[in-house]
């Protein structure tokens, strides 16, 4: 973040490096119910992210001490795959990948019924394939399909995404390349039926305003996506759906 | 429970998505907000009795008492056993509730891992400790035969109108049959029989939100039928 | 976390079946899964494929680095494998480090590798003594249905076929090729109640009493094997899974090309 550079983000088309509009997603691709062991699966293309998440459970929670007696725990593993990343990542979690796997755990408290499940645990694992910026938001994206994938009951599904600045202009779902050389960071996820917001970080550089515009493009944006994590739920069992001859 | 009741509506619906403005009940698989009805499960949106329901696609069997279960004995203690019945919870089965008598430390020798058993759910409490029995007439040790594992959502539309669908498949590959409200299911007869069984069992399953279901069933069954044993 | 306990009945259904030459998904014993392979499809891997036998389901990323060679082969790249059982695969995979299981099947594909040639090494040298390629080769098993050695195996071969050495992003002149010399191909087998069979099931390795893997090149020649479980094999047995190896890995062989 914050690193000088001579490259234009913005051409005097007002186009981005990849041809998108500043207020533009990258093409996102959901899929549901993508693995088979798994109880619920989705897999998720945000641009060149790619993220596979799988959700076990509920089940009995693992350790035992972790057990709460009123209420399900939700365990959150976000990990990036060696070969995500152009310099190979060392294998295992990393202090970046522990605290992203407690942001979307918390965030997605705020919507599972947990109460259902006394002393259980259910389990989301987020497995990041390819990275290229936003890989937070791209998992927490995928996680929440996978949940509803797996019949967990939940109030809504979250949607996520991060608003960056670069060039002094406000971005939607940064690039990599933007991301390298941006002056600042959003990513966030909301409730859509009730637009509270279940995921906020910032670093960077940003003045309130900034900040108030880059919050209200992100949850516009979150609105589109949540659309499509639904149409991907749907779609899985469309085909399936009757020849009603009655 | 039986969804062949409910015509006409088969729409899939998602977490949170508006299913009443309020004029009805709000029913399983649903939650009120602001006076709104809206889905908490992946589902079919159906509507019966003044009540919208959400009929789930999946998800995890949880138990009631009175439930029959088919388990798998995964533990042994001395006084009892631990039973894994398809559910979050694995449920402990206490020497008191076999109909043997068992001396302390030698249970092992009536139910050994793996054993598989027909048992019923004998109380849930409000944390979710459950405990079966076999002190019942009907349950028992299960032994040989086939178990076919199926989504606990499907066991209504396996069992069909009071019971109809699955004397169909008992009749017509004349096997026994035991249905766990856990979606595990316990067939027993002649080999190919059994795997007749298993095939019509894994169809219903894979087509339970579909229509004219038994008729499918039955047309498959006697397809198979030259390759059955009498 | 616990680990699965097949049910009796289970078992003996398997075992019933094999008496009569059969098996739970229809295979005969000696047939394999079906087998889909994909590669490229990592872009920020130098080489990428994803694997599937039936339901087993294994990517693998292949990651060129510039390092030190070793010192007492200071002309040749190096070559590394790991292998990761990630809870997404299964129930019974942990978090954490990698574990026995783990490391034996990071260490059987590896070896099918280093001892076929299929790496020239040689050819990955940039400065003797100070800068070599490092080729890392990563398994992750996202789907896990049995037979993980063969499926690992076989992504990874693939995966280092399409891989190219991202030369020019170090300066070191033009991408090219990964060098590759051969093909090996693993084929595993499992005993059950006496019985062999090939490319077993999640559930059939549960009830197995022992497995052989057998890495075969394409002169039917063998380059690595690894025997597992905790039964006995016959020199006979040991002759048939050789056997079968060579035949069944000639037919994967040609699924790659």
């Amino acid at each position: 973040m914050s690193m000088e550079s001579d490259i234009k983000f913005i051409d005097e088309n007002g186009l981005r490096i990849d041809g998108r509009r500043p207020d533009e997603l990258r093409h996102i691709k959901i899929e549901a119910g993508v693995l088979e062991n798994a109880d619920g699966s989705a897999y998720v293309e945000f641009g060149k992210n790619k993220v596979l998440a799988a959700v076990y459970g509920p089940r009995e929670c693992h350790p035992r001490h972790l057990q709460n007696p009123s209420k399900a725990i939700i365990q959150c593993k976000y990990n990036m795959m060696t070969f995500s990343v152009s310099d190979r990542k060392r294998p295992g979690p990393d202090r970046r990948s522990v605290e992203i796997s407690k942001i979307i755990s918390e965030a997605l408290e705020s919507v599972v019924q947990t109460e259902l499940f006394p002393r259980a645990s259910i389990d989301v694992y987020m497995e990041i394939l390819q990275a290229n910026a936003g890989t937070r938001c791209a998992g927490l994206v995928a996680a929440s399909v996978a949940l509803a994938d797996a019949g967990v009951p939940m109030k809504d599904i979250i949607p996520a995404i991060a608003v960056g600045k670069a060039d002094g202009k406000l971005l939607l779902d940064l690039n990599k390349e933007e991301d390298n050389y941006g002056q600042a960071d959003v990513p966030m996820a909301i409730i859509p039926k009730t637009g509270e917001v279940v995921l906020l970080q910032m670093d960077g550089h940003m003045t309130q305003e900034e900040f108030e515009t880059a919050l209200d493009m992100g949850i516009k944006a979150c609105y589109e996506i949540y659309e499509l994590q639904k149409d991907a739920l749907k779609r899985r069992y469309a085909v399936e759906t009757p020849e009603v001859e009655e | 429970m039986e969804t062949e009741n409910v015509k006409p509506v088969r729409e899939v619906v998602v977490p949170g998505d508006l299913l009443n403005e309020g004029d009805l009940k709000a029913g399983n698989g649903t939650y009120v907000l602001d006076g709104k009805i809206y889905a908490s499960l992946l589902g079919v949106k159906s509507i019966a009795s003044n009540y919208v329901n959400v009929i789930p696609l999946g998800g995890r069997y949880m138990p009631h008492p009175g439930d029959s279960v088919v388990g798998v004995v995964i533990d042994i203690g001395p006084s009892n056993w631990l039973v894994e019945i398809n559910s979050p919870y694995p449920a402990p089965l206490h020497v008191n509730e076999v109909p043997w008598r068992v001396e302390f430390g030698d249970t092992a020798r009536f139910l050994n891992l793996g054993q598989v058993i027909l048992a019923k759910v004998l109380m849930v409490d409000e944390t979710m400790k459950v405990q079966v029995t076999l002190n019942e007439s009907g349950l028992r040790r299960l032994e040989g035969g086939h178990l076919v594992d199926i989504s606990h959502s499907k066991v209504p539309r396996v069992i069909g109108k009071g019971g109809s669908m699955i004397q169909m498949i008992q009749n017509m590959t004349d096997c026994r049959i035991f249905v766990g409200q856990n979606g595990r299911i316990w067939i027993d007869g002649e080999m190919p029989n059994m795997l007749v069984a298993e095939e019509a069992i894994k169809m219903i399953a894979a087509e339970a939100h579909t229509n004219r279901l038994t008729e499918r069933v039955k047309e498959l069954l006697e397809n198979r039928k030259t390759g059955l044993v009498e | 976390m616990s680990r699965s306990i097949i049910s009796e009945i289970r078992k003996n259904h398997i075992i019933e079946l094999l008496k009569k030459g059969e098996r739970m998904d229809g295979r005969a014993p000696m047939d394999l899964r079906d087998i889909s392979i994909e590669t490229n499809v990592v872009d920020s891997a130098d080489g990428s494929a994803r694997v599937r036998f039936g339901k087993t389901d294994v990517m693998v990323g292949i990651k060129l680095i510039i390092g030190t060679p070793f010192s007492d082969t200071p002309n040749k790249g190096v070559l590394t494998t790991g292998a990761e059982l990630i809870p997404m695969g299964h129930s019974d995979f942990e978090s954490g480090p990698p574990g026995e299981d783990a490391i034996e099947l990071a260490r059987v594909v590896d070896r099918g590798i280093r001892e076929s040639g299929m790496v020239d090494v040689d050819k990955l040298c940039i400065t003797p003594g100070e800068s070599v390629w490092m080729c890392f080769i990563d398994i992750y098993a996202l789907n896990y249905d049995g037979n993980l050695f063969d499926a690992s195996n076989l992504a990874a071969v693939a995966a280092l076929k399409t891989a190219v050495v991202p030369a020019a992003e170090a300066g070191k002149g033009e991408n090219y090729p990964l060098p590759v010399t051969c093909t090996p191909i693993s084929v595993t087998a499992a005993k059950i109640a006496n019985t062999l069979i090939l490319d077993p099931t999640f559930d059939e390795e549960m009830i197995a009493s022992a497995r052989l893997t057998v890495t075969t090149d394409e002169n039917g020649d063998l380059r690595a094997m690894q025997k597992g479980g905790q039964g006995p094999l016959t020199v006979d047995e040991v002759k048939a899974v050789v056997n079968a190896s060579r035949e069944k890995g000639e037919e994967i062989r040609n699924i790659i090309g």
